[in-house]
């Protein structure tokens, strides 16, 4: 990697004040897990490393009667361990698939959330768009984006946290780019489809930073996270879906649904959530969510099988939530 | 005279028993130095630049700002301009520095630009292969029973069209298997340390004794100022026999600069220049009787070697099992990759994983139980005496897994909701004869024992080996048993590839030992007053055969080699004449997997493997490398490819975070039996390195076709291979 001047503030002030407004120059350091590999590969080249890892108000959990507070700095082990999961078992079943227990441990909720996309183009050095789309759409695609992609942007979100937080209806606290600013927003609203090689995967400035993600209370509402992964390993699932369903008289009340790893942004099921709505879960509703859910679906030239792979992550994640047997591998 | 045999078996004490590594406690608590982790003093770091491009003509390089970055000693061109680079990661310069930091620094101030050329990797495609003029004739081979009559041109199609027509059923498909890389742990590379006028170069090696040479030469020096040392190996697989050009060059540096330098390659260029396996794609048209005897078979296949690299070798297809009627013919295509390199078992793999899942496809076709269709096909194995061999293994298999009670028709098993299972087996054979090596033995006046071999442990436990046969042979316990292995400097021995190197290091330690024993007994015989022949060194004595009390402890025996210790070199006679170690070895695997039909994710439930290997020297290790290679078995048949981007030619998974492999959790249950009734043990030893990594592929690839009822063609069996085999299946239906 390139020499870079490495800061380790202590307070969230001061954090702000060594971020630059110029994107590129400097780069938030969380747990590291995915920025030393950019670094090292020299996709990104910061001449200032601003570490939060000394930030300790930036690592608390806190709960009172309406939400809970998850600093961006709590691992995700310890988030997952925390009794407050009870009640949002999608964030649990989430981390619980990270298979690697070294990124459980060492990887953050904020740096969870701030991955850079895994599109082999872009780790090949070509840019997030890479030849303004051409590079995916004419290569290989197979893990690139079956839903949102029709413009330049094709690859993946890369969160596993994002669907079942967007599910749970989250909101983040984002400080910055003044010391005293802060503007909360839904988690969904966090994300965005960049237009241009400018612009990167979410809304965030360069001199600002994500300090909470924000849980309402559950309220009676269940979740639940599915992911289908190609193996036990570390790698990223090939579809994830979760779900948060408010179920009322044996009846779907209310419903959140997203989708991970199918859009350049985690990927909230209008279709979905219309379809299931209204209804009991069962096997022949939840399956009648999944297709209404990939009926909006484009697959690239290589990924027709992510199609079916929504449906079922959808499918899954609605009768687990439910609590009712999944199918599938045990 | 001495005669060079192995004690019986139950005159053995350590011979075949299960002993730990001697080297294990180092190897899983890091005390073990590889090759990566020699780190001498003022040690400069060098990496190599990567080509972007995978076909493209080297217009401009310019090193000069890289030459300027603080902390780079040293900037050194791999090509010239003008030079044409053949696949992505080609290495283009190294820069050598103080740290790390540095040299990745310098590495991305070099400025090369480039002229991009046509590309093409899709090695699987022939009609696009054949439009790009990327295709060579491959050998091919056809045998007929039937004599042509007179010189009718067409006699061979008309004959193979009339076995065809006669055949009760004819399977006629597409059988594939991916491109993958050698993935070692530890990558590519060397520590190069030059110091007057003499070379010690740490290698990362299989060939501790060839590679001095290679080094020497563009050195200007003689190999006798060259050391190759290399303790331990992470991993070669058969990638790991030559020094590299990057080797040579950190040789080169060491001594222009004075210092030593160290040059391993990174995760990136290791995938794309440290070796791969040749892909294979086969279309095949196999007939059989009504019983499923193959009688004919007829294969056009597909391989690519990379640039300059060899394909698959013809001789592979059909595998174990070759109808007396077949014909076999090759395209190799040409793509911008680096040359593979051989691979655990070379050819063997994808000759299996392309010819014996066409043979399950028969029983499918038929509606006959794989087991049966396979057995029946004996009388198809080439070498006869091997056929009951065959035949033994599979009963033994069936049994480990249950296979009779768990057996049902292709595709008409019980569903578990989307959940079906299947069986599947496959044959593999190999050789695995000792390669030539020379062992020295030293037994000093205390009792002390050290033996020298220029060998190395690829995996094998060569160490132990060693230990057990000269503790064996001396009646001493293993830990007494000093093995020095991994220099240029001990006596030579062969490079370890292709199961070798057990069965030769095995011959040389137990000749050498051998005849040191006859001298030591020499003195012993005359200190007794008894003949030397009447001696025996067992359980840490040396006494007379009938008179256990008639004797010397081992101490008191080598005390009587007054002030030298007793020096003893021998080679060992592998080959024909040879008691100790023989070639030719066979094995069954059988697999049971779940498949979810809604995911395409296929699930390993328990894998069986039922392996002869001749004498077994040491059981827990053999079983050791037999695990190792199921594991891999299941890499390649499940998880593992090289994904070259078609367009571009970009190797898109060339990092770990990208390159799927298994895990504990995917590898469900194994089973491993050794098949060594005393008609085996006899033959001696036979290296294990390989067979078993050959038949998972087809193993798997058959119980997933027995669990869908539709194949998926081309190996791994990912998600998504799997979703569009039903997929296709579907509409064809």
């Amino acid at each position: 990697m390139k020499a870079f001047e490495y800061a380790s503030p202590r307070t969230e002030r001061e954090v702000l004040e060594l971020l630059s407004a110029d994107r590129g120059h400097t780069e938030i350091l969380a747990g590291g897990t995915d920025l030393i590999g950019l670094m090292k590969k020299m996709i990104v080249k910061p001449d200032r490393v601003v570490s939060l890892n000394r930030v300790d108000s930036l690592k608390t959990i806190d709960a009172n009667s309406t939400a809970v507070h998850v600093g961006a700095m709590v691992t995700l082990e310890d988030l997952a361990d925390n009794p407050i999961c009870e009640f949002y078992p999608a964030i649990r079943q989430a981390i619980g698939e990270m298979a690697s227990q070294q990124l459980r441990a060492q990887g953050t909720v904020g740096g969870e959330l701030c991955q850079r996309p895994r599109c082999w183009f872009f780790r090949d050095k070509r840019g997030l768009l890479a030849e303004r789309g051409r590079a995916v759409e004419e290569g290989d695609n197979r893990f690139h984006a079956i839903f949102g992609n029709r413009g330049l942007a094709k690859f993946s979100a890369p969160s596993r946290l994002a669907p079942a937080l967007i599910a749970l209806d989250a909101r983040v606290r984002i400080l910055g780019p003044n010391p005293g600013d802060e503007t909360l927003m839904p988690l969904e609203v966090f994300y965005r489809t960049p237009k241009s090689e400018r612009e990167r995967e979410h809304t965030l400035e360069p001199n600002q930073f994500v300090s909470q993600v924000i849980l309402p209370h559950p309220e009676g509402r269940v979740s639940a996270s599915y992911e289908v992964r190609h193996g036990m390993g570390p790698e990223y699932p090939l579809v994830a879906a979760a779900a948060s369903v408010l179920v009322t008289g044996g009846i779907v009340r209310e419903a959140r649904i997203a989708l991970g790893q199918v859009a350049p942004t985690p990927w909230i099921s209008r279709e979905a959530i219309d379809a299931i709505v209204g209804l009991p879960i069962n096997y022949e509703t939840a399956e009648a969510a999944g297709q209404a859910a990939v009926s909006v679906a484009s697959p690239l030239s290589h990924n027709e099988y992510k199609v079916q792979l929504a449906k079922v992550a959808v499918k899954r994640a609605l009768l687990k939530a439910a609590g009712l047997e999944t199918g599938g591998l045990s | 005279m001495v005669e060079y045999v192995w004690p019986s078996k139950e005159d053995s004490s350590v011979l075949g028993k299960s002993i730990d590594k001697i080297d294990g406690v180092p190897k899983c608590t890091g005390t073990a130095k590889y090759s990566y982790d020699i780190n001498p003093d003022k040690v400069a770091i060098a990496r190599a630049l990567g080509c972007p491009h995978a076909h493209a003509k080297l217009k401009s390089l310019d090193l000069s700002k890289a030459e300027k970055v603080p902390g780079v000693v040293a900037v050194s061109a791999m090509k010239k301009v003008g030079d044409e680079i053949q696949w992505q990661g080609d290495l283009i310069a190294v820069v050598v520095g103080d740290t790390e930091g540095a040299v990745a620094e310098g590495l991305d101030a070099i400025v090369a630009e480039y002229e991009q050329l046509d590309v093409f990797v899709e090695d699987a495609n022939l009609e696009a292969a054949e439009a790009a003029g990327r295709t060579a004739k491959a050998g091919g081979k056809v045998q007929l029973e039937k004599e042509p009559d007179g010189d009718d041109p067409d006699f061979e199609e008309k004959e193979l069209a009339r076995l065809f027509k006669e055949s009760a059923a004819v399977v006629e498909g597409r059988y594939g298997i991916a491109a993958i890389t050698h993935m070692c742990l530890e990558p590519h590379g060397s520590t190069c340390e030059w110091k007057d006028g003499k070379l010690t170069a740490h290698l990362s090696t299989q060939n501790v004794s060839g590679t001095a040479g290679q080094f020497a030469a563009p050195l200007k020096v003689t190999a006798d100022d060259v050391t190759v040392h290399c303790d331990y190996i992470g991993g070669g697989f058969g990638s790991k026999f030559a020094v590299d050009r990057w080797d040579s060059l950190a040789a080169q540096l060491s001594k222009d600069l004075g210092r030593p330098v160290r040059l391993m390659l990174d995760r990136d260029l290791e995938l794309k220049n440290g070796g791969a396996r040749p892909s294979g794609y086969a279309e095949s048209k196999v007939g059989a009787d009504k019983d499923g005897v193959i009688k004919v078979w007829d294969t056009h296949f597909l391989s690519a070697g990379g640039f300059g690299g060899a394909p698959v070798n013809q001789s592979v297809i059909p595998y174990v099992i070759v109808p007396p009627n077949y014909r076999r013919r090759g395209t190799n295509v040409k793509i911008n990759t680096a040359p593979v390199r051989a691979w655990r078992a070379p050819n063997h793999p994808q000759g299996c994983a392309m010819t014996q899942t066409a043979i399950d496809d028969i029983a499918a076709k038929l509606g006959l139980d794989s087991y049966d269709v396979f057995e029946r096909n004996l009388v198809n194995v080439e070498d006869k005496d091997r056929r009951g061999v065959y035949a033994e293994e599979m009963k033994i298999a069936a049994k480990l897994i249950d296979w009779k009670a768990k057996w049902h028709p292709h595709g008409k098993g019980d569903k578990k909701g989307s959940v079906v299972s299947g069986l599947g087996m496959a044959l593999h054979t190999w050789g695995g004869g000792g390669h030539p090596s020379t062992c020295m033995v030293k037994i000093h006046p205390d009792g002390g024992v050290e033996t020298f071999i220029g060998s190395q442990d690829l995996g094998t436990g060569t160490r132990t080996v060693i230990a057990i046969v000269l503790a064996e042979t001396f009646g001493l316990p293993v830990e007494a048993i000093k093995v020095n292995i991994g220099s240029s400097k001990y006596p030579a021995s062969g490079p370890s590839g292709g199961s070798t190197t057990v069965g030769g290091v095995s011959e040389s330690s137990r000749h050498a030992g051998l005849d040191a024993l006859v001298q030591l007994n020499e003195k012993v015989a005359s200190k007794l007053g008894v003949p030397a022949e009447s001696l025996v060194a067992k359980g840490g004595r040396i006494h007379a055969k009938d008179d256990a009390e008639k004797g010397l402890s081992w101490k008191e025996a080598c005390s009587l080699l007054g002030m030298s210790p007793l020096e003893v070199t021998s080679k060992g006679a592998p080959g024909r004449n040879s008691k100790l170690s023989s070639s030719g070895v066979g094995g069954v695997q059988m697999a049971e997997v779940e498949v979810d039909r809604e995911t395409g994710q296929v699930k390993m439930k328990k894998f069986v493997t039922v392996q002869d290997m001749g004498l077994v020297v040491n059981h827990k290790t053999a079983v050791s490398q037999i695990y190792g290679a199921m594991v891999m078995g299941v890499a390649y048949a499940l998880f593992e490819e090289r994904l070259m981007d078609p367009r571009t030619g970009a190797f898109l998974n060339s990092e770990i975070a990208d390159y799927r492999l298994p895990r504990l959790g995917d590898i469900g249950e194994f089973v491993v039996e050794i098949y060594e009734p005393e008609s085996e043990r006899a033959r001696g030893v036979i290296g294990l390195g390989e067979p078993p990594v050959i038949g998972p592929g087809a193993a798997i690839s058959n119980a997933v076709a027995n669990a869908l009822g539709v194949r998926v063609p081309v190996l791994p069996l990912t998600p998504k291979r799997v979703l569009d085999s039903l997929q296709l299946a579907a509409r064809n239906a």
